[in-house]
């Protein structure tokens, strides 16, 4: 059996995993909380922020650290403005109604995929870490460039935690996501907002996905895993519950890292998926979800 | 989409040469009278099964173009009984349930005359039923054992690449020998993984040693830190065997594990970085370990002359990337076979007499009398010995030391030592 410090290993490889996850899914549940928009497409906005940052990258001149960073700030821009368009263009003229979208947000991310494909080829393509810096313990080594990950999802999140509690355009999406109608009576320019919320969702998604591309390669099939992981961790945590939404990316992520390490990454998402179920038949809300 | 490699127009001298040989057909009694428009000069037609697209696309992308470079020699030298060849290339999205829609597809609606060319072994083993229902000849280059170990049938064939059963017995006296006797396994979880941790473990055990640990990771993994706590502290030797977009993470987590601590030796499938730049920032931990190659990515000191022909036809240079992208590349170890398939099927063609879909059992049989194979420029990676019976050929493996970022080989093995008993006889199977 392993033992020991591969329980600090597995520990480290959860936080990780739940970092990237929350960033992730914090977008999908943004976009359902406000706009009750199921967003299928949402692994595919993470993909193209990948995609996008090898362009970026490979673009910028000079050192890896410089090319990365740039990469870092265009890319998820590049994904949000995108999924505006997609919103105005789309979701908008379906009057955002619940079954429409689903079936149009599937068909965007086919869009999407095969567009990577035509535009960026079928291989894995790796960006280089801004640095190499590893932490040696006496066990094993760990790369410090997945602990800066860690940070600075920790960083972004509470950002995004700022921005939708103390700013004003945060107050105009909580008043949105609370009822509509009333917002709209009071001024406030729905069609705006959701283009906001739906841009900034992708761009969340494309974030997360650009801090993991010098760990895992950008490939266009790469939105799969990521889509079905934010589905289990904003059902868990309750749809539009922003809160429920970490908590849960926290409980996934760590359960993930340590029963990978000891029993087995199949068993790890067959007890993910089971936890699903089971919250969906007793709890539907979601854990911190409040009843519809 | 289907696109057709437009072949060179046949030349002058091949069409001549379909010419005289359809005269000749004219004078067999009884034949040439009923089947003149059969001994046309009209192209023979191959479908290739390529993984263009999906977790092969590496693969594919440097199988269809050592295919062109190969079509392209194979017509200057007159095609096939003097007819021009032309491929038609069909992606499968390295997906079984599409890769038996492409053979059909390409036997039924483009009209070829046989398939070749698809590598991953769940595809193969998704596909290969229907070529047998369809009855045409279905030439693969996957490794897998799933052919001699009589799995599939009589049309299937693996004449261009040894499988993993014969690779891995041939090299395990050497590791053992060299590396040491106590080895973890690292391997992809489905039946190509699966060849490898089944013979590789009998043959480690026939020479006295022992794998102590089985690491089956899923095909489809993109983070692999997670599985190493598995080697046992005990190693002495990690064999590692991955594929598909991910092969460059695994490496480099791999060697972010062990970091600057003490290691266990490091004998890897090159594989595990098909296709993959051994200078990528991550991989120096590589230097000094052991990789197979079946065909050599680095121009060894000693290469043949057919070697160097072969390596300039197909557009890589001596480091095994493309000549015109240094950081294109090639999956060098594997994609002879396409080459070296091609050229079995003019062979084999030939020696069928084949004028049309009529004769591909004829086609398959002349094929099954193959034994001895040349090493030459249509045999580049070296000569080699086919089994009619398993549908299987035998050739020479290479294990390579990584040494400055290049691959340098180390040890040749004979195809005496990958050779194993026959566990299937196809020619008794009825078509």
């Amino acid at each position: 059996m392993i033992s020991g410090p591969y329980l600090l290993l597995a520990l480290m490889e959860g936080t990780v995993m739940a970092a990237v996850l929350a960033l992730t899914a914090v977008g999908l549940s943004l976009v359902f909380g406000v706009m009750r928009v199921v967003n299928v497409a949402h692994g595919e906005f993470f993909m193209l922020g990948a995609v996008l940052a090898w362009f970026v990258a490979q673009a910028v001149p000079g050192p890896a650290w410089a090319a990365f960073v740039v990469a870092l700030l265009v890319a998820p821009l590049i994904v949000a403005a995108l999924a505006a368009l997609a919103d105005w263009a789309v979701l908008k003229r379906l009057g955002y109604e619940p079954e429409a979208t689903i079936v149009a947000t599937i068909g965007l991310s086919y869009i999407l995929q095969q567009g990577a494909l035509s535009f960026f080829g079928p291989d894995a393509r790796p960006i280089e870490a801004p640095f190499t810096w590893r932490i040696q313990f006496p066990w094993f080594g760990y790369s410090g460039y997945k602990v800066a990950v860690v940070v600075a999802a920790v960083v972004i999140l509470l950002a995004v935690w700022l921005f939708m509690n103390r700013s004003r355009a945060g107050l105009v999406m909580r008043a949105t996501q609370i009822d509509r109608d009333t917002a709209r009576a009071f001024g406030i320019n729905v069609d705006r907002v959701y283009a906001l919320v739906f841009a900034m969702g992708a761009g969340l998604a494309g974030l997360a996905a650009v801090l993991l591309v010098p760990i895992q390669q950008a490939h266009y099939l790469m939105g799969h895993d990521p889509l079905l992981l934010s589905f289990i961790v904003v059902i868990i945590g309750g749809l539009g519950s922003v809160r429920g939404t970490l908590i849960a990316a926290l409980v996934i992520g760590l359960s993930d890292g340590v029963i990978s390490f000891f029993w087995s990454p199949t068993l790890a998402k067959i007890l993910a998926t089971l936890f699903v179920a089971l919250v969906l038949v007793f709890r539907p809300q979601g854990l911190f979800g409040e009843r519809a | 989409m289907t696109k057709l490699s437009t072949v060179n127009m046949p030349s002058r001298r091949s069409v001549l040469a379909g010419l005289a040989a359809g005269g000749a057909a004219l004078t067999v009694p009884g034949l040439g009278a009923r089947f003149a428009q059969a001994q046309s000069s009209a192209p023979i037609k191959l479908g290739f099964q390529l993984h263009r697209t999906g977790i092969g696309a590496a693969y594919g992308r440097w199988y269809e173009r050592t295919t062109q470079a190969a079509l392209k020699l194979l017509n200057e030298q007159g095609g096939i009984n003097g007819r021009p060849v032309e491929v038609v290339f069909e992606d499968d999205g390295t997906d079984p349930k599409r890769g038996a829609e492409v053979v059909e597809k390409l036997t039924s609606q483009a009209g070829c005359d046989l398939i070749f060319g698809p590598l991953f072994s769940h595809v193969v083993i998704g596909s290969a039923p229907r070529a047998a229902e369809l009855k045409v000849p279905y030439l693969v280059c996957s490794e897998g054992f799933h052919v001699a170990s009589g799995k599939l049938n009589r049309w299937t064939l693996q004449p261009g690449i040894t499988d993993v059963r014969s690779q891995v017995a041939s090299m395990a006296p050497w590791v053992t020998q060299n590396l040491g006797k106590k080895v973890t396994m690292i391997f992809p979880d489905y039946a190509f993984g699966h060849d490898h941790r089944d013979f590789f473990t009998e043959a480690v055990k026939a020479q006295g040693g022992e794998v102590i640990a089985h690491v089956a990771i899923p095909p489809t993994e993109t983070s692999f830190t997670r599985y190493f706590p598995r080697i046992p502290k005990e190693t002495e030797v990690i064999y590692h065997v991955m594929i598909g977009p991910a092969v460059l993470t695994f490496c480099k987590e791999l060697g972010e594990f062990y970091g600057s601590g003490a290691r266990p030796q490091i004998f890897g499938f090159i594989d595990s970085l098909e296709a993959v730049d051994m200078g990528a920032p991550g991989l120096e931990f590589l230097e000094g370990t052991h990789f197979w190659e079946g065909h050599c990515r680095n121009l060894q000191a000693d290469a043949s002359e057919s070697e160097k022909a072969y390596r300039a036809a197909v557009g890589v240079d001596g480091n095994g990337a493309s000549v015109s992208d240094a950081r294109d590349i090639a999956t060098y170890a594997h994609m002879f076979s396409c080459w070296e398939t091609l050229f079995l099927i003019k062979n084999g063609m030939e020696a069928a007499g084949y004028q049309g879909p009529a004769d591909r059992q004829k086609f398959v049989e002349a094929m099954e009398a193959m034994t001895a194979i040349p090493e030459g420029l249509q045999h580049p990676q070296g000569d080699k010995l086919f089994n009619g019976k398993t549908h299987q050929v035998f050739g020479h493996q290479n294990i390579s030391r990584v040494e400055g970022g290049k691959l340098i080989r180390v040890h040749r093995t004979s195809i005496e030592d990958g050779m194993y008993p026959d566990a299937v006889d196809y020619t008794a199977q009825s078509f």
